[in-house]
């Protein structure tokens, strides 16, 4: 069933997909539209998602007990364990299924799985790829805003070299972080069956029509999804669509897909920027700016993010039409 | 009393997946770990050979066990595990929220000492880890109890009154690997007395959504943990309910307390766990020499069955607690529980502490006789840690 906008614009003219209005997260935060945007493609395609959450901004600010932001069914269990608790749901849902004790078999039950980068590059890693070896049919979203947000702007395994963070600060002897971000995307993609793809806010009808294919591919999937957080990232609240359309245009966030091995760019970037520019406009890298070792950091960087683009150019060309199963 | 219509020779560990089989949860998640592995092997293959249709999910870890019952459990399923020691503990965050969540998940605990250094045999250190985490604690003494809790344990943890996750206790190896005579239930008469699971608020009940797990701050947690308090308190109650219930099917009844010659017992040991029946054996032999001792054994440990020990303790002569852990810098848990309890009593026993057992090292008739003597003799400290079986 092919997705067009105006199901979206009709269907949402007066409704909110999933999560409502009333949350408490900051003012231009991403986060929010990356949830709408999975939730509402996936009403509009007749699914009703059941929505599981690990600890982190999204599940603190949209939760205040006695209120809720959500108007469909939602679970947060605890931080590292979103996979392993939507499998437990999603295997509930076979079993009760299974056995005519589903309130409304007749529904199209669509199960999502939502974390932060800390909670899925690293402390959730294993539940995640445990959940998707196991090849339950559910769609994990990564908002990523490279760091532990929620506590304050920690490093995570998603946070690029330079960032401030305050457990790697840039100081006046170390540079703050020095390895390169986790590429989690492809230890995703490894995982045999499986559909995998980034995404970003700034990109919606890119953004639709990958929650269209995860929800209508036979198996797991995983969306890494670029999600700037304005207060740490030191960007005005306005600015988030605007930097992660820079991140896709410099290359740092490259748009593309893998299923079952395939691989395809779905946002041919002509011509990259550097990734300077993607640097130079948020705070979070001014310290990194002012020493005298930048230069040296950024090539790296740029050096890496020029390889990966070129690799993916040539993975794209060398899986056509040859999936791994 | 029913016609014992099946007898079979079988390991704790099988008697409990039996058990688990007979009542076919919707959904299983485990993980294999020692002395656990063999009920979730067994339950593999009753799920393998048909005999049972629950849906498994082979985890990659406890913790993800526990999280995926947790999540099934709230979707509206009847969701069980079982673990055992470090596997417990991995687990432990989430079984804190599973009973905050208020889900009655049941969950065979084979107990097994926590590392480290690492043991993979007998002791309470696993369970006693958890006893704060707002399960209920049940507590075999062998594979018959053991197999008798787990179909019990299901109507207590979905009782209205409760909606609790109950832990079914059974020792390590001497319960889990040891060959028992076991009477078993018919199938269908299981599947009569477990029910239709009872579910309350479940996620998969679209049309009306509801957030589980929400934050819950100052403002109202304080509350939500006193409802659990409170739920804790109507466990003897449904227990006894549920207790007379299973005595119709089984014609095996229990109390909250085993009291084994505790009626004129002037000496009364406390054990839980199958040393019960060391000491049971004991005190046949201490009776035929005159001695008038007994011994109880708390069929549940969370909530601790204060009230019931006050009514069977006062007025005996001393009272000898064996604690199969230790607490270090304090007291062991069981013997505290206890010593606690007796402070409302206006003539209070004297008390004695015996740790034994650690690491699954080996309780014998002569190292309880040797408590016993200790006790005859006047000779118990109530602030002295003594040990049982121990090189010193």
């Amino acid at each position: 069933m092919a997705l067009n906008i105006m199901q979206l614009a009709v269907k949402f003219a007066d409704k909110n997909p999933g999560i409502t209005q009333g949350h408490r997260l900051c003012p231009g935060c991403a986060a929010p539209n990356v949830a709408k945007f999975a939730l509402m493609t996936a009403e509009a395609l007749g699914y009703t998602p059941v929505v599981g959450f690990a600890t982190g901004c999204m599940e603190v600010s949209t939760t205040i007990y006695p209120y809720t932001a959500w108007n469909i069914p939602y679970i947060h269990n605890a931080f590292e364990n979103a996979a392993a608790t939507v499998s437990g749901v999603e295997t509930a849902y076979r079993a009760l299924l299974k056995r005519g004790r589903l309130v409304d078999p007749n529904k199209k039950y669509a199960f999502f799985a939502f974390g932060g980068d800390g909670g899925t590059y690293d402390i959730g890693l294993q539940s995640l790829s445990g959940a998707v070896e196991r090849g339950h049919k559910f769609i994990y979203i990564v908002y990523d805003n490279e760091g532990y947000m929620n506590t304050g702007n920690q490093r995570s395994g998603a946070t690029p070299p330079g960032s401030q963070t305050t457990t790697q600060p840039v100081g006046k002897k170390l540079p703050g972080k020095i390895q390169l971000k986790k590429n989690l995307v492809e230890i995703m993609a490894s995982h045999e069956n499986v559909y995998v793809a980034t995404v970003s806010t700034s990109e919606p009808m890119d953004f639709f029509k990958k929650i269209e294919k995860a929800l209508e591919f036979d198996g797991p999937s995983f969306i890494a999804a670029m999600s700037p957080c304005v207060r740490f990232w030191r960007v005005n609240d306005d600015k988030a669509v605007e930097i992660s359309k820079l991140a896709v245009e410099t290359g740092y966030w490259p748009l593309y897909e893998v299923e079952r091995g395939v691989y395809k760019i779905t946002k041919k970037v002509k011509e990259l920027k550097p990734v300077r520019e993607f640097l130079e406009k948020q705070g979070r890298f001014r310290n990194l700016l002012k020493r005298p070792d930048a230069d040296e950091i950024i090539n790296e960087l740029q050096e890496y993010i020029t390889r990966r683009w070129e690799r993916l150019l040539a993975l794209e060309e060398a899986t056509k039409d040859k999936p791994i199963r | 009393m029913p016609e014992v219509k099946n007898r079979q020779a079988v390991t704790g560990a099988q008697a409990v997946a039996n058990a688990m089989r007979q009542i076919n949860p919707d959904v299983v998640a485990a993980y294999p770990i020692t002395p656990q592995t063999p009920v979730v092997e067994y339950f593999a293959q009753y799920v393998a050979d048909g005999l049972a249709d629950t849906e498994m999910i082979p985890v990659e870890s406890e913790h993800s066990a526990m999280s995926a019952v947790v999540g099934a459990a709230a979707a509206g399923a009847r969701a069980m595990t079982a673990t055992a020691a470090n596997g417990l503990a991995l687990m432990h965050e989430i079984v804190y929220i599973a009973a905050s969540s208020r889900l009655p998940i049941v969950m065979p605990v084979a107990n097994r000492a926590l590392s480290g250094p690492i043991n993979i045999h007998c002791d309470h250190s696993d369970a006693m880890a958890e006893r704060d985490s707002g399960w209920i604690q049940l507590w075999a003494e062998n594979a018959q109890e053991a197999y008798d809790f787990t179909i019990m344990a299901i109507r207590l943890a979905e009782h209205e009154d409760i909606r609790l996750p109950v832990m079914v206790n059974f020792d390590g190896f001497i319960i889990s690997h040891g060959v028992e005579v076991v009477d078993f239930l018919d199938d269908e008469v299981v599947k009569k007395f477990v029910g239709e699971p009872k579910v309350k608020y479940p996620l998969l009940d679209v049309d009306n959504p509801v957030t589980h797990g929400p934050l819950d701050l100052y403002d109202y947690y304080f509350e939500h943990k006193r409802q659990q308090i409170e739920a804790m308190k109507h466990v003897y109650k449904v227990f006894n309910k549920v207790a007379e219930e299973f005595a119709k099917i089984s014609g095996r009844k229990y109390n909250i307390l085993d009291a084994y010659k505790v009626e004129d017992a002037e000496y009364v040991m406390i054990a839980l766990g199958s040393t019960a029946g060391t000491i049971k054996y004991t005190v046949d032999l201490l009776r035929e020499e005159g001695h008038k001792v007994g011994v109880i054994k708390p069929q549940i440990f969370r909530p601790f069955p204060k009230t019931e020990l006050q009514g069977l303790l006062n007025g005996r002569k001393a009272v000898i607690v064996l604690d199969r852990s230790a607490s270090f810098g304090a007291e062991a848990p069981l013997y505290e529980a206890v010593k606690s309890s007796l402070y409302e009593l206006a003539v209070k026993p004297q008390l004695g502490s015996y740790v034994y057992g650690l690491g699954g090292r080996d309780i014998k008739i002569e190292h309880i006789r040797k408590a016993f003597e200790d006790a005859f003799a006047g000779n118990l400290i109530a602030d002295e840690e003594r040990y049982l079986g121990l090189r010193e």
